[in-house]
Formats: C-alpha cells, sequence, structure tokens
C-alpha cells in the first residue's frame, strides 16, 4: 500500500518536473522507440536555448531512439540543481564561475571546455528616445539604463566593460537575468541596457545593438563539462563533441556567439 | 449565546491523519530553512549589506497596498455581494484573474497598461509626467494587482455569509444606503475586512515576479526582500537563508499579533 503510495507520488512529481521542460515536438526522431530508447538530458544556460534546441534536433536525428531532453535557466540555478544531485549528463554554463561550482563539488567528469564566447552590447529600443550612439552616452542624467544585478553573470561583465570604458552609469534597475533587462528594453521602459550581442540578435528588430570596443575586456566564456554520474555517459560525450565540432559552431556562429 | 465551538467526542482518524500530514507538508520547508540556517554568521549577516533597506522597504510597500485593496477592494466585493447586475459571474471570474495569472505576465501586463509606453501610462507620462516602473510607488501597484483579489474573495464571502435582516431593519427605520453600509454592513463584515486584509498583506510581502517585472530592482527604492532573496541566490545560498528566515519572523510576528487583535479569539 505505502509502496503504490510512493510510486504514484513519484510519478506525480515527475509529472510535475517534467512541466519545465521544452517539449521537442513531433520532430523527436526517437518517438516510436520510447520504450527501449535512451535520453540523454543536457542542462544549459538560459541564452543557448534556440542553438541547443536545433543541435538538440541534430543530435536525434544522428542517434535513431535517443531523446534530448532541455532544462534551461540561470547558469547558477542550473549548477545548484546539479549540485543537489538532479539528473543530468551535461552542463554548458555560460560562466566559468558557475562551472567552478560544480566541478568544485565534485560534480563534473574531467576539465570543463570553452565551447564559444559572447560579448555584452547596448540594447536600444528601435526608435532610440535616449539618443544613444555610444558608450559615454550610458552615463548622461535623466537617461534610463537597466543592467543585470552584479550577482548575475551579466552584471558582472557590465561591471568589468563599463569600468574598462571609464564610463559611470547610475542604473534605474539591476535586473534578474540579461531577458528582463531585454523586456524593459523591449517594450521602451528603458532608454537602454546591456545584454549580449546574442539576445540583441534574438529579439530581432525591436532592439537594436550598439557594439563597443570595451566590450572586449568582459568576453563572456561558455564552458560544457559531463556531469560526473550522468546516466548517458557515451552519449553525453557525443553531444558535447557535436557542440565543439562544426555543426555546433555554425549553428553558435549563426546566433551571434563567437568562436572560443 | 453563542454556540459552543466544539462537539464531544475524539475526532475520526479519517480527518486527523491527513490533517497531521497537511501540517508537516507545510511546515517541513520551513524546518528544512531552520536546520541550514548558518546560526554562527547571522548576527554578521544581518547587520552587513542591505537588509534592513530591503525588510523597511517590503514592509512599507505591502502596508501601503493592503490600504490601496481595501479602499479599492472592499467596494468592489459590496458590489459583487448586494448590486445585481447582468454579467455579475463574468465580473466575479475577471476578479480573480490575477490568482491564475502567473505574476510574471501580471507584471509585463502592468507594464502594458501603466507603462511609459502603456495605454494609460504614456497618457500620465505625457500629461503629468508620471512613470511608475522604477519606482517605490510601482512596487506598491505590482503587489496590489496581484494581492486584491483575496481581500475580495474573504470580504464577498463574508457579506454574502452576513445576515441581510439587520440591512433591511435600517432600510425601514429610514437610512440610506451609504449610511447602513457604515453603520450596519462594515461592523458586520469587519472580521471577514481583516481576514482579507491580513492575506492580502501576507501576499503582498512575498511578491516577487510582478514586481521585479514592472518595478525593476533597486535597493532602497523597489528591491523588496523577496528580490534579496532571490539574487542572494544567485551567489550567496545562506545568505538567502538568512533573508528568507528574518522575513518569515517578521511575517510570523505580525500576522499573529494582527490575527489577535482583529480577528478575535484563538
Amino acid at each position: 500500500m505505502f509502496k503504490r503510495t510512493a510510486v504514484t507520488v513519484t510519478l506525480l512529481l515527475a509529472a510535475l518536473a517534467g512541466c519545465g521542460d521544452v517539449d521537442d515536438g513531433p520532430s523527436g526522431a526517437g518517438k516510436g522507440e520510447d520504450g527501449g530508447g535512451k535520453t540523454l538530458t543536457v542542462f544549459a544556460a538560459a541564452s543557448l536555448t534556440e542553438t541547443f534546441t536545433s543541435l538538440g534536433k541534430t543530435f536525434e536525428s544522428a542517434h535513431p531512439g535517443v531523446k534530448v531532453r532541455f532544462n534551461f535557466g540561470g547558469s547558477s540555478t542550473l549548477a545548484q540543481q546539479i549540485t543537489q544531485g538532479a539528473p543530468a549528463d551535461v552542463f554548458a554554463s555560460a560562466s566559468p564561475a558557475t562551472m567552478k561550482t560544480v566541478t568544485d563539488a565534485g560534480d563534473a567528469s574531467g576539465q570543463p571546455q570553452v565551447f564559444t564566447k559572447n560579448r555584452l552590447v547596448i540594447a536600444i529600443p528601435e526608435d532610440n528616445p535616449g539618443k544613444v550612439a555610444k558608450v559615454s552616452d550610458l552615463s548622461r542624467p535623466g537617461l534610463k539604463v537597466v543592467l543585470c544585478a552584479v550577482q548575475v553573470p551579466c552584471g558582472a561583465a557590465a561591471k568589468t566593460a563599463l569600468g574598462a570604458a571609464g564610463v559611470e552609469v547610475e542604473p534605474v534597475s539591476r535586473e534578474k537575468d540579461v531577458k528582463a533587462v531585454l523586456t524593459k528594453v523591449t517594450l521602451g521602459e528603458a532608454d537602454a541596457g546591456l545584454v549580449y550581442r546574442t539576445d540583441a540578435k534574438a529579439a530581432g528588430g525591436k532592439v537594436t545593438g550598439i557594439e563597443f570596443p570595451e566590450a572586449a575586456k568582459a568576453i563572456n566564456d561558455y564552458p560544457i563539462a559531463e556531469v560526473a554520474k550522468a546516466p548517458q555517459s557515451a552519449l553525453a560525450k557525443e553531444f558535447i563533441q557535436l557542440v565543439r565540432g562544426a555543426q555546433g559552431k555554425a549553428a553558435l556562429g549563426r546566433a551571434g556567439f563567437e568562436a572560443p | 449565546m453563542s454556540p459552543p465551538d466544539r462537539l464531544p467526542g475524539r475526532p475520526p482518524w479519517v480527518l486527523l491523519v491527513p490533517a497531521l500530514a497537511g501540517l508537516a507538508f507545510l511546515v517541513l520547508p520551513l524546518i528544512g530553512l531552520l536546520v541550514r540556517a548558518p546560526w554562527s554568521t547571522l548576527g554578521t549577516r544581518l547587520v552587513q549589506g542591505q537588509v534592513l533597506d530591503a525588510l523597511r522597504l517590503s514592509l512599507i510597500t505591502a502596508t501601503l497596498a493592503t490600504c490601496l485593496c481595501l479602499v479599492l477592494g472592499v467596494p468592489l466585493a459590496w458590489t459583487l455581494a448586494r448590486v445585481r447586475f447582468p454579467g455579475v459571474r463574468i465580473v466575479r471570474a475577471l476578479v480573480t484573474v490575477p490568482l491564475v495569472l502567473p505574476p510574471v505576465v501580471g507584471g509585463v501586463a502592468l507594464l502594458l497598461v501603466l507603462g511609459r509606453r502603456g495605454l494609460i501610462g504614456g497618457w500620465l507620462d505625457g500629461t503629468f509626467g508620471i512613470t511608475f516602473p522604477f519606482t517605490t510607488a510601482g512596487v506598491v501597484l505590482a503587489e496590489a494587482f496581484v494581492a486584491m483579489p483575496f481581500l475580495v474573495i474573504s470580504v464577498e464571502g463574508a457579506l454574502r455569509a452576513a445576515d441581510l435582516r439587520y440591512e433591511e431593519a435600517a432600510a425601514t427605520l429610514g437610512a440610506g444606503r451609504w449610511t447602513i453600509f457604515r453603520r450596519v454592513t462594515l461592523p458586520l463584515v469587519a472580521p471577514g475586512v481583516a481576514a482579507g486584509a491580513i492575506l492580502c498583506w501576507a501576499r503582498a510581502l512575498g511578491e516577487f515576479g510582478a514586481t521585479i517585472t514592472f518595478a525593476g530592482n533597486f535597493p532602497g527604492r523597489t528591491q523588496t526582500m523577496p528580490l534579496a532573496v532571490y539574487l542572494a541566490l544567485e551567489t550567496d545560498p545562506q545568505a538567502a537563508i538568512v533573508l528568507s528566515i528574518v522575513m518569515l519572523a517578521v511575517s510570523v510576528v505580525v500576522l499573529a499579533a494582527l490575527r489577535d487583535r482583529w480577528v478575535g479569539n484563538t
């Protein structure tokens, strides 16, 4: 009796946990063979959502019967989930510091490899109400600038880049992640914000990304590693190879990432 | 005069066992927080940084949001309970929308209406130069939006349960509807209003999604405790636990004190 209840509860929790996952839809190659098929679980930084989803489909069609499941989120949240024992095979982080919390806990297998880089740009609404053209404009009084909080990687990068540019910015808000900064700019609430080049690109025509040379001082490295107790170790290694290989580089390049 | 509030006899196991399981389910996570708390460094962590700023801002904004909800929500609940008009069911369902809406979506919706380029916000900015995003007033609005249904639902429930004969008697004695509302209805449903206000305050205090989306996050101006907890979790989970415990302790003390005073016994 108790056992059955426990099973029901576990199933329920699993179902709830599944709600957060990205459904790969009808294109999942291994759909018909789910019973005997394997599932590769990849935890990846939110900024990799579009690129990794498409690489996941490439991987599935190359490995019939294998299904790739993604958990996209803030890197530090993902790192915490992994160190608390979440069953992941691969972890791709948006910053070496969050990857380090995983390696320090002994939860990564082998040395993490940097597979791509991202840099900050100034995002402005398409009609540019604040007349922002260069990084020094951000210090103008009355201009509404939003940045990431320094606790998250994009905020730390913004601090470094603005410091390198010698520009003092008094933001109206320190957002919880880069997507929140982008939302404020897209809706025109903020006159400018610092986001990654890939985010500005993903927003389509709604925001314009202005490059600035000092962003080179705060390049974000993206490390990837196999998780120590990966249930699908062999597949994990192959997925990392795909990401670091020619196909991965091409997909990342299309999204605005730079080669490592 | 009042009927006894306890029946004689032993409570049946069928109810007692799930009741205890329910209690454990609610309390165990709290115990988890207390067990993992860094008690030895608690004092030093509390005085440093922006903990007190965030706590003060949280208490002020949750209280102001509750006042706003009382001013708007009690008349709304009265209208739903006492006025007959077509579409009352739809209006009642609309009132509960913020309950089902993910708060982050609520925040975006508020931006679309009250933001600098919003339907009403654009006009407010153009005419009076008033903007809500990134201000403490914005925090109050976001909290009130999410918390008001709790107040409206409890007050409406109290109004429907109240005995209409008192109001009818007042009417036959020549009292107008406003006088009846003020002198008869409101005192009659006061415990319901108090309970609703307490729920509303508690929800406003814990509000995260709508606040950070609509008002942003700036220490001292829009950074409430839940926002501070979220950001602390990014780099220093221990600090996040400390902040959570402070917030829990303050809210439990305030709620216990208010319940005794307003809602009466037990």
